[in-house]
């Protein structure tokens, strides 16, 4: 690999692509009907620029010898690659418009805030996995379920938007390409289901691991990852029940990812304790 | 002295020319096709022609060797039609060479239709090329132009959004539906009153694959002869709040003074089926449905008046189109002409 294609600049190759990729299907948007070729572009970019932050990503996990979660940095960067990663099935399986076009937007946002935010990625723990392929998991799991619950949360404000649109009777613009009522409450049912499942078994990893070694966990970020999953839990049972349905459900995902998104920094806290080494020089 | 080259034309009328008793004459049905045909087929100088006739148009397309025969034309349409000549000359309109073809490309692409951006000229502009084809009175320009103005047409239909949104309350009510339940094969759908609109617009949701209908009528005997005409089941008035509880889309057209879907019968609905939405159209006036229905979560509620609006809007929207479509239209007729023309020139006696 070039000495110029270092991690940081794949993450901003990978970022700059899931950006065009937006300006394209925003670009797609100001016609109301787009081209096949602008979809085709649109998908290419995402596809790049994934392929680009897998391959970011990768250094830094081979750098680290371990899976690249050593900070903030790295979890953000996860937690988009994962949502991409998601689209990329869950847009094919549904055939859902609009929803690349979010979904780049968001793997954006996220990729260039955390790019721009040079504090995020001063200090990263070495070998804080320990050796253990199993807290590896453990970690993977939960990063790449809180990319379930962002695509979830993209989905649930698409289905407010179509619900807007529908109630009101604006009915054109980006109103336009939004998929139906029916068939976003199917897609959130299965996302929350999934990102359930997986946090589930992300905490049984880690738990098992804890219960031998209960000093390597702090408290606040125990708490907190129970929290999340058990917030994420009533609400699965609540959606299955019929009990949180249509717009409060969505709602509800919306406000919860945003949580779980600000619970990144009690749970990050609990790698402090590892000796801090510098990654890529910049 | 060196012979003019031919010209490619286009004689007709269409809504834009003639009113409806003018175009009403002018009508061409097969038989009368063939005898027009037979008419244009001793004319000497002409070379090609097809006929394209629609209920908004007749358009006679063809190439001829020279100018003077236009009045050959014009008489043989008169003996077909049984026009009197000055009829004629007031209802058809004449174009020749690339005014010709940029004509036959709005019209097939659906820009001179009387809803703008309509579907159906196109096929009808095949259908009239294919029988010409067959019966062999087209020849090498017509063909060139009717397979280039094929090409340009679905350019604009995939390409442009000339044929966005639906422009009839019916096509809009299904258009809605779909944006609730995407596909409507699985949808049930109950239609109070039996009523025309109401039947019209439970056809144009057939036509989409839905095949659960039931009709609700004051009275049995009514519901059942409406139930009949839309092959579904028959309820009377009673049954309603029951009938309400299990459909997705309810199209209510009674001439009841009040409410017949009250709030109070469709919260009580929605709660046994909470995660499954609700799609009323009251298509009734004075309204059928309570208003105060539509804050209900998952209730979606449109009246006559807001499905006109959707309709007008889109077809606001299409005529906002049309000058991109004619600008590309126009790119391609100039790239067509010179290779037309190239025909038209060789093809001299």
């Amino acid at each position: 690999m070039s000495s110029l294609l270092t991690d940081r600049a794949l993450l901003w190759i990978g970022a700059l692509l899931y950006l065009a990729g937006f300006l394209t299907g925003l670009i797609g948007l100001t016609r109301r009907q787009p081209s096949t070729g602008l979809r085709t572009l649109l998908n290419a970019l995402l596809v790049g620029g994934w392929i680009f932050q897998w391959m970011g990503l990768y250094q830094r996990g081979l750098a680290g010898r371990g899976c690249p979660l050593g900070n903030v940095f790295e979890i953000v960067q996860f937690v988009a690659w994962s949502a991409m990663l998601l689209y990329f099935f869950v847009g094919t399986a549904f055939r859902v418009s609009l929803l690349g076009l979010f979904t780049a937007g968001y793997a954006a946002s996220l990729a260039l805030v955390s790019l721009l935010i040079p504090q995020w990625d001063l200090v990263r723990g070495q070998k804080f996995f320990g050796d253990n392929p199993w807290i590896e998991v453990h970690a993977a799991l939960a990063v790449f379920s809180y990319g379930v619950f962002g695509l979830l949360a993209l989905t649930s404000i698409m289905q407010l938007l179509q619900n807007w649109s529908l109630k009101n009777k604006r009915l054109n613009g980006l109103f336009w390409f939004l998929p139906s009522v029916v068939q976003l409450e199917q897609i959130n049912y299965r996302l929350v289901l999934l990102g359930v499942v997986l946090l589930t078994i992300s905490l049984g990893v880690g738990a098992s691991w804890w219960v031998r070694n209960t000093d390597t966990v702090h408290l606040p970020k125990l708490m907190v990852t129970v929290g999340v999953w058990l917030a994420y839990l009533t609400v699965l049972v609540l959606r299955w029940r019929g009990r949180l349905v249509s717009v409060r459900f969505a709602w509800v995902c919306v406000g919860l990812f945003i949580l779980a998104l600000l619970s990144l920094g009690p749970v990050n806290s609990n790698r402090n304790s590892y000796r801090p080494v510098t990654l890529t020089p910049r | 002295m060196e012979t003019p080259p031919s010209i490619l034309f286009q004689l007709g009328a269409s809504h834009h020319t003639a009113p409806l008793a003018v175009r009403e004459k002018l009508a061409i049905s097969q038989d009368r096709a063939d005898d027009l045909a037979a008419r244009l087929r001793l004319i000497t100088g002409v070379r090609e022609f097809a006929l394209v006739n629609t209920c908004n148009r007749v358009e006679l397309y063809g190439v001829v060797q020279h100018p003077a025969i236009f009045a050959s034309l014009r008489e043989a349409l008169c003996a077909v039609t049984g026009c009197t000549p000055a009829e004629l000359d007031s209802a058809v309109s004449l174009r020749q060479n690339h005014d010709a073809i940029a004509h036959l490309f709005a019209v097939a692409s659906g820009l001179d239709s009387q809803i703008v951006g309509e579907t159906e000229i196109l096929g009808q502009v095949k259908e009239a090329y294919d029988g010409a084809l067959e019966k062999r009175w087209t020849g090498p320009v017509l063909n060139r132009v009717f397979q280039k103005t094929f090409q340009a047409a679905k350019h604009i239909r995939t390409n442009t959004a000339i044929g966005a949104g639906q422009v009839s309350i019916a096509t809009v009510a299904v258009d809605l539906a779909g944006r609730i339940f995407g596909e409507l094969a699985g949808t049930r759908i109950l239609v109070v009153g039996a009523g025309e609109i109401g039947l019209k617009t439970v056809q144009a949701f057939q036509s989409r694959g839905a095949t659960s209908i039931t009709v609700a009528s004051r009275t049995l005997a009514r519901a059942e002869e409406a139930a009949s005409l839309a092959g579904g089941w028959a309820l009377s008035l009673a049954e309603l709040p029951e009938a309400v509880a299990n459909a997705d889309i309810i199209a209510s057209s009674t001439s009841s003074p009040d409410f017949v879907l009250t709030r109070e019968m469709l919260a009580a609905a929605i709660k046994r089926r909470p995660a499954r939405p609700l799609f009323l159209m009251d298509l009734a006036l004075p309204r059928d449905v309570d208003p105060a229905a539509a804050q209900l979560a998952n209730v979606f509620l449109y009246n006559l008046d807001d499905l006109a609006e959707i309709a007008e809007q889109n077809i606001a929207h299409r005529e906002a189109e049309v000058a991109r479509c004619h600008a590309i239209l126009a790119e391609r007729t100039a790239a067509l002409w010179p290779q037309v023309s190239h025909s038209l020139n060789q093809g001299k006696p």
